[in-house]
């Protein structure tokens, strides 16, 4: 594709309905009331010189280029700045207006440096192309008058330079950093001549600028340039496609030199983006191409064994052939596999049907598991549906922001600059997070509430808030009546009316005053678009699954569901774990979220697959992971996926992955989980795939290939030559046909194609007959599973507490520069930001331990010990620590533990018990003996199996429902010996399980 | 005893700098010393400069002025008997009748150097608040009308139509509006709105209050420039006075109106007495200016309607509330209704504040009632309208200082500074003053401003220099074409004023042959 850039109208699109009509040079043109004459200018196609403004900024009016002269209207008004008037006459080339523009540019260029054919922006500039634009033909000051040409460049950015000496001053990247990034970090310092664009401090490395791009995308001229095109040149051609980091979904202009990728150029058709990107999308592409990639397929008979490069056919069938035998000897259900986020829906798609139609076994799990599988499930009970509710433009129109355990400003950049515009125009926020983030206070950014809960008390404080608002009477009557299920809220209403959910109970929990969370809960309560966004401080819990109902009762109870500015929305870690859980990634669900067990579903996919399917759910990760502890799972396929490092207690991780025959990875890069691997099939970066990611606004968005496979394959292709060799022949001519099988299973993509996306850029899922261009925002008339279900979410404290031995709390997050396990990002400059994994710990707890800031300490958990570096801070409270796991030496999953969502077994990663201790004191802990998982689940179910007033029922409903039959079964069997330590609700649910799944028999 | 004499020794700056501090201070030592009762009032200045420190003694309802007065003068006063109005060489008898006084129409300043600033009931006295209980019996359509009759127009310098204003925001709807009072006097030779809010503070309060009500405003802000430390003190201890007796606050007197006055300080910008910038300040950001529209009157402070007008506008409010509009109204000239506080400065023999009915003509002024120069020497010519304003050559003194004769000259009123230069004062280095002083002031914002001022700097120089001078002289013309037709604002867009009024009437001082004039200028 030729180089694409994108139209630029001057000043940012009215959002008026209304339209008023003017006649620029001749030209009748209607726009909308608001519309600069600018725009509409060029709307008319009479595009008027300008170099202060951009359709991306408001305008601002200083460059005087784009005056103009309008009938009735004294002087030459700047058309940037002019609003239409209805029946406006406008000139933009008059004897007048020229001459003032051509003085203008022999000023500007009195001041700039002549080096035009030297300079990297060089057919690339705005400045040059409006000297031509305009007609300058000289420049009467001369140029010895005084000028900026001596300015230094500041070169501390790793991407981009700053060279002072070519600065028009014409504020577009103080403007982007103010208006579309939200940090400020940019200001003109001095004034008159001697002003000069400043990032404050002493460079731009060393000020608060987030490197996001958005001014070097503002600078109309080669002052703020990627380093990348002073070194390569300037672009050739683009390709559109989208970013692979976060759950955010960027669109990015790919621009090419060759095939040499130059720059990521966020689009503003973008319909997550909308233009805006942040230090990783924008710049931290580098490990696409890094030296440490393995680009060919590699063998190897035991771990302890060199790895042998093989090709792409000798790899496939050294794994099919070991797959078989391992099925043949330990049995069908011995052997499963991973699908990653990270891979698109294409990807993901054809690997869950590779397991299940040639592996034949439910036995795939996606990485989604350790992040957002709460989600899918708390979703699903009160909504229908396993997705947030809301498109981020959203937030726009949100009045309330509830913002819980979620910290977008670094996790989710460019989501938080629109969340951040919002702020800073008057919406209030209410921020529950043990650790102080950045939104709790920074530049014109100031939360209304910060309720600072103790790590694992998000239920407790969600329950609060509600209790408040049905106290208060500030819940929405007529939105319950009319669209929620009224047993299932009377129930609710008598579960949440009781004292234990009163601020005053809570409060002692959770650490929060009452009064505080008191006058939070009137805030939300009271506000016309209250909207909840939530990241993995919700779901990486022992409750996870019911903190997700919990927001969604108080979503439904308020009546913030179903229109634009409210909702409740997930912020999704990785670009595809939106994608991954709607491809049918879990060993219970097909795609479109339907359950195995659904006869008429596995019939549609065992007719399009010709084959049969089983109607049991397979393993989930940790299962697979036991069960290869214990000996009977030996196989596995991980797509790009590195569970020896994200995966919670990593020391039991790597003894399953040893205790396996086969263990294939499918990577760019050998991670840690390739230590135990006897198969590396090299994969392929975000820039060489040809598919879909689906955000986390459930928009699908297109990835193009901007390079060959540097592997020489797509990755869909080698899972399907493995299922192939394996004897279930699978086939795509290409990606599209891919997703029209997709579509043709998936009723919530039924109308997808990539033909449609290519058209319209991204459709938001729902897309079929009824909804043809997808679905912004969900639930609009009635809810997807008809009414709204309220579900008792009572707060059961997690196992994981804090004891003498273990007193401080570990909770865990993302840094801004750095992306999860940091296999792509501390591949690039960014590790310039973030070197390595610190430990947060306030300053009381570091004294009282003689911690010193900046020196090692030793981090230990029941089960485990690692070295980090101390921070002293009180970002955190006393009592908590904090740290990233973007850096595999650090360890951190090390010391998390076994502990998981009840209900779907996400990791409890936020709340760890720990103790801290200078690394120069000797000091060692024991690992304490981990009760058997299974049997902490199971109480763990039955404590927060909500009040429905059929106990029993409702928890062997639940485990038919996500237990494998094995999993049943060793609990029924530890039950049966131990009868005296469970419940007879337990018991008796156990029994209804082994009733419902045992033969029929014949009744009297 | 039973008689306590009054003696008046204004604290006002122009005062203090001329010993006025020590003035009093020696009347108060030498009245104990000589065990008489004496009460020593702190008044404003009436504004005659040239003879200050003017003391003042109260005598049978009138008040006798003696300076300018030495400290050193002191012990001879008493040993005159000032404090019954005593002859002495200083005596000016009794001031009122003082010519200098008498002449002008005092109505904006009629309490300035008259009353004592920190007593509401000095200011009562005369004829304070009358202005704000009217108002409070007025709705707010009836104030703004009678401000619009009135003919008062904005005497910061753009010469706005107040009521217009008015009236704008108050048909703009929104919950919270502000009054903002520009008191960020930057313009060389002028000091009214100094030396009001020294000597007569209450009235600004006063007129802002009544724009509140007129408008649907509750808070008001005064943006002082940080020049003016004197008027920063003066000010606050007013808006203490007037919060403490009700005049401000939550019940202003007690009518269940609300409204609040704070003082903001300015940090040494000339810009930011443009209002936007000035908006943008009072914002807490750096002092550039906007974009209009929007205009201010609909979003202005935070967003917000506001009214912005100069401290002598909302300080003629309450004499116009008081007196009636047509009483306003029947003075001055043309569309230039009421009067003009003129400040007489430069080179002048008797220079200070001159109020009068709008339309006296520039020779009236600087001769009448400023005696020309003070170096006695010929007058070459005034700037008139602050350093922006044009230079009117002596020839053309009789033009008249309202705003429509003086936009015909190719000038402007502005805040009404007039600034007189004698036959020495070389115009080619007043024309490049014009432009340095863009050039040090400019925001920065356009480029017309930001790098046209510097440039012309560099150009008048090589014109004196006499480096290609007629090529020069063109480049300097089209520079000034670009400033006026390309500024943001009247900074960039005004310079051009005094630089090519300059070159127009005094070519000679820039190296030109007289005949040069190519018809191109300003006034043709």
């Amino acid at each position: 594709m030729a180089l694409v850039r994108e139209t630029d109208l001057g000043t940012p699109a009215s959002p008026s309905t209304e339209l008023v009509n003017v006649v620029v040079d001749g030209m009748a043109v209607s726009v909308a009331r608001g519309t600069s004459v600018m725009r509409a200018a060029n709307e008319a196609g009479a595009a008027v010189p300008r170099l202060c403004a951009t359709d991306s900024l408001e305008p601002f009016g200083s460059c005087r280029l784009c005056v103009v002269e309008i009938e009735g209207v004294k002087g030459t008004p700047a058309s940037c700045t002019t609003p239409c008037q209805d029946n406006m006459v406008i000139h933009t080339q008059t004897p007048m207006v020229e001459t003032i523009r051509r003085g203008v540019m022999e000023l500007y260029i009195s001041d700039h440096p002549l080096d035009c054919l030297t300079c990297p922006a060089n057919g690339d500039c705005e400045l040059q192309d409006m000297a031509g634009v305009v007609g300058l033909r000289d420049v009467r000051y001369g140029y010895a008058g005084e000028n900026h040409l001596a300015a230094k460049t500041d070169h501390s950015n790793p991407y981009f330079d700053f060279d002072a000496s070519k600065c028009i001053v014409c504020s577009r990247c103080v403007r982007a950093c103010d208006e579309i990034q939200g940090t400020l970090a940019l200001t003109v310092e001095g004034r008159g001549f001697a002003s000069k664009i400043s990032a404050g401090g002493l460079n731009f490395l060393g000020s608060e600028c987030v490197s996001c791009g958005a001014c070097v995308q503002a600078c109309p001229t080669s002052t703020l340039q990627e380093k990348r095109v002073v070194e390569i040149g300037l672009p050739t051609r683009s390709v559109l496609t989208t970013c692979a980091y976060c759950g955010v979904g960027c669109t990015f202009r790919a621009e090419l030199r060759g095939d040499q990728l130059v720059r990521m150029v966020p689009a503003k058709s973008g319909g997550a983006n909308e233009g805006h990107s942040c230090v990783k999308g924008r710049f931290a592409f580098g490990y696409a191409t890094h030296r440490d990639r393995v680009t060919t397929p590699m063998v190897r008979d035991a771990i302890t064994d060199e790895w042998r490069v093989v090709s792409w056919d000798e790899a496939i069938t050294f794994a099919a052939t070991r797959l078989h035998e391992i099925q043949d000897r330990y049995g069908r259900d011995s052997i499963g596999g991973i699908t990653s986020s990270r891979c698109t829906n294409e990807e993901v798609f054809v690997v869950q049907k590779m397991i299940r139609a040639a592996f034949a076994n439910n036995n795939v799990d996606t990485c989604a598991r350790v992040c957002h599988s709460p989600t899918g499930y708390g979703l699903g009970q009160a909504f229908g549906t396993s997705a947030g509710t809301q498109d981020f433009k959203s937030v726009e129109q949100a009045d309330v922001i509830l913002l819980i355990g979620a910290n977008p400003t670094d996790a989710h950049p460019v989501f938080a600059s629109r969340m951040k515009r919002r702020l800073r125009a008057g919406a209030k926020l209410i921020v529950v997070d043990p650790r102080r983030i950045d939104l709790v206070r920074s530049a014109h950014v100031a939360a209304s509430f910060h309720l600072q809960l103790s790590p694992g008390t998000n239920v407790g404080i969600v329950n609060a808030l509600a209790h408040v608002i049905v106290d208060e009477r500030l819940y929405d009557e007529a939105f319950i009546a009319q669209r929620c299920d009224d047993e299932s809220f009377q129930r609710w209403l008598s579960f949440i009316a009781r004292p234990e959910n009163s601020p005053e109970v809570v409060a002692a929990i959770a650490g929060v005053p009452a009064e505080e969370i008191r006058q939070a809960a009137r805030l939300f309560g009271s506000a016309v678009n209250g909207a909840i966004y939530y990241g993995l401080g919700v779901t990486e819990h022992s409750q996870g699954s019911t903190m997700v109902m919990g927001m969604a009762n108080l979503a439904m109870l308020t009546g913030n569901i179903g229109r634009v500015g409210v909702g409740v929305n997930p912020l999704r870690g990785q670009n595809n774990v939106q994608g991954s859980c709607d491809m049918g990634s879990f060993p219970h669900e097909f795609s479109g979220y339907r359950h195995v067990g659904d006869d008429v579903v596995r019939a549609s996919f065992e007719a399009a697959w010709a084959t049969t399917l089983d109607a049991e759910p397979g393993l989930r990760i940790p299962n697979m992971l036991n069960e290869a502890v214990e000996g009977r799972f030996k196989a596995i396929y991980i797509q790009g996926e590195d569970i020896a490092q994200s995966d919670p207690n990593v020391r039991h991780v790597t003894r399953a992955l040893s205790s396996m025959e086969l263990v294939i990875v499918q990577d760019l890069f050998l991670n840690e989980t390739a230590a135990y691997a006897h198969v590396f099939f090299p994969g392929t970066s975000f820039l060489e795939k040809d598919g879909t990611f689906t955000n986390a606004e459930r928009r699908i968005n297109r990835v193009r290939p901007v390079m060959a496979p540097r592997n020489g394959k797509q990755e869909w292709q080698i899972a399907c030559e493995l299922a192939t060799a394996l004897g279930y022949p699978m086939h795509y001519d290409d990606a599209a046909a891919i997703m029209d099988e997709i579509a043709r299973l998936t009723p919530t993509f039924r109308g997808v194609s990539f033909d449609l996306l290519d058209r319209v850029g991204s459709v938001q899922w729902p897309c079929d007959d009824s909804h043809p261009l997808g679905t912004p925002t969900m639930h609009v008339d009635q809810f997807m599973r008809g009414l709204g279900r309220f579900t008792p979410t009572p707060y059961v404290a997690t196992n994981e507490r804090t004891t003498r031995t273990f007193p401080l709390l570990l909770t865990t997050g993302r840094i801004l520069s750095q992306y999860n396990v940091g296999a792509q990002t501390r591949r690039t400059e960014n590790s310039l930001w973030h070197p390595e994994d610190v430990l947060e710990i306030h300053e009381a707890d570091a004294t009282m331990r003689g911690v010193v800031n900046g020196e090692m300490v030793h981090v230990a958990s029941r089960i485990g010990q690692t070295l980090l570096r101390a921070e002293v801070t009180n970002r955190v409270p006393p009592g908590v620590v904090y740290t990233t796991f973007h850096h595999p030496i650090s360890g951190v999953n090390v010391v998390t533990t076994d502990l998981s969502d009840w209900a779907t077994n996400c990791p409890e990663y936020k709340v760890t018990a720990v103790e801290v201790r200078p690394a120069s004191e000797h000091y060692h802990i024991e690992p304490e003996d981990v009760a058997p998982a299974l049997i902490q689940m199971a109480r763990q179910i039955e404590e927060n199996i909500p009040d429905l007033g059929e106990g029993s029922r409702a928890i062997a409903t639940h485990l038919r429902r996500f237990w494998t039959v094995q999993m049943l079964a060793e609990l029924s069997a530890y039950v049966l010996a131990h009868e005296e330590e469970f419940s007879t609700t337990l018991r008796d649910a156990l029994n209804q399980v082994h009733e419902a799944t045992a033969p029929a028999t014949p009744s009297g | 005893m039973s008689h306590v004499a009054t003696v008046y020794v204004p604290s006002d700056a122009a005062a203090l700098s001329v010993g006025a501090e020590e003035v009093a201070r020696r009347v108060a030592q030498e009245a104990t010393a000589r065990g008489l009762a004496v009460s020593v009032v702190r008044n404003g200045s009436r504004g005659a400069l040239w003879l200050e420190p003017l003391v003042e003694v109260a005598v049978d309802r009138t008040r006798v002025g003696y300076g300018p007065v030495d400290p050193e003068d002191v012990t001879s006063l008493f040993d005159a008997g000032f404090l019954n109005g005593g002859e002495h060489p200083s005596r000016l008898g009794e001031v009122e009748l003082h010519p200098w006084f008498a002449a002008q129409q005092r109505l904006t300043f009629a309490r300035v150097g008259i009353v004592d600033p920190t007593s509401l009931a000095d200011y009562e006295a005369h004829g304070g608040l009358v202005a704000l209980r009217r108002a409070l019996t007025m709705t707010p359509e009836e104030i703004v009308d009678e401000v619009t009759l009135s003919g008062l127009r904005g005497r910061g310098g753009a010469g706005f139509p107040a009521g217009i204003k008015w009236q704008t925001v108050l048909s703009t709807d929104s919950a919270t509006k502000y009054v903002c009072c520009n008191a960020d006097e930057g313009d060389s030779g002028t000091f009214a709105d100094r030396m009001l809010m020294e000597g007569d503070p209450l009235t600004l309060i006063e007129g802002m209050v009544i724009a509140g009500l007129a408008v649907g405003a509750s808070e008001g802000l005064i943006y002082i420039r940080s020049e003016y430390p004197h008027a920063v003190r003066s000010m606050r201890a007013a808006v203490a006075l007037a919060t403490e007796s009700g005049v401000l606050g939550s019940d202003v007197l007690g009518s269940g109106r609300a409204f609040e006055v704070v003082v903001r300080v300015g940090a040494g910008s000339y810009v930011c007495g443009e209002e936007t910038a000035m908006l943008e300040s009072l914002e807490g950001k750096r002092g550039v200016v906007r974009s209009k529209p929007p205009l201010p009157a609909l979003a202005g402070l935070f967003g917000r309607p506001t009214v912005v007008n100069n401290v002598l506008t909302l300080a003629s409010v309450p004499w116009i509330v008081s007196h009636g509009a047509s009483a306003y109204q029947a003075l001055g000239t043309g569309r230039s209704r009421g009067t003009q506080v003129y400040q007489l400065a430069g080179n002048v023999a008797r220079g200070g504040i001159v109020e009068l009915a709008m339309g006296v003509t520039l020779s009236e002024l600087v001769e009448g009632f400023g005696g020309a120069t003070r170096s006695g020497r010929p007058m070459k010519c005034a700037q008139v309208g602050g350093p922006l304003g044009s230079y009117v050559p002596a020839s053309a003194f009789n033009v008249r200082l309202d705003y429509e004769s003086l936009l015909e000259t190719g000038g402007m009123l502005g805040h009404g500074g007039v600034v007189l230069f004698d036959d020495r004062v070389d115009m080619a280095r007043q024309a490049r003053f014009a432009m340095a002083f863009c050039a040090e002031e400019s925001c920065g914002k356009c480029t017309p401003c930001r790098i046209g001022s510097v440039r012309g700097v560099e150009v008048i120089d090589r014109i004196v220099a006499g480096e290609r001078r007629d090529e020069q002289v063109a480049l300097l013309r089209d520079l000034c074409d670009v400033m006026t037709n390309g500024s943001l604002c009247a900074m960039g867009g005004l310079t051009p004023l005094p630089v090519l009024s300059a070159l127009e009437h005094f070519p000679a001082d820039f190296g030109l042959d007289t005949a040069e004039g190519d018809g191109r200028g300003i006034g043709a």
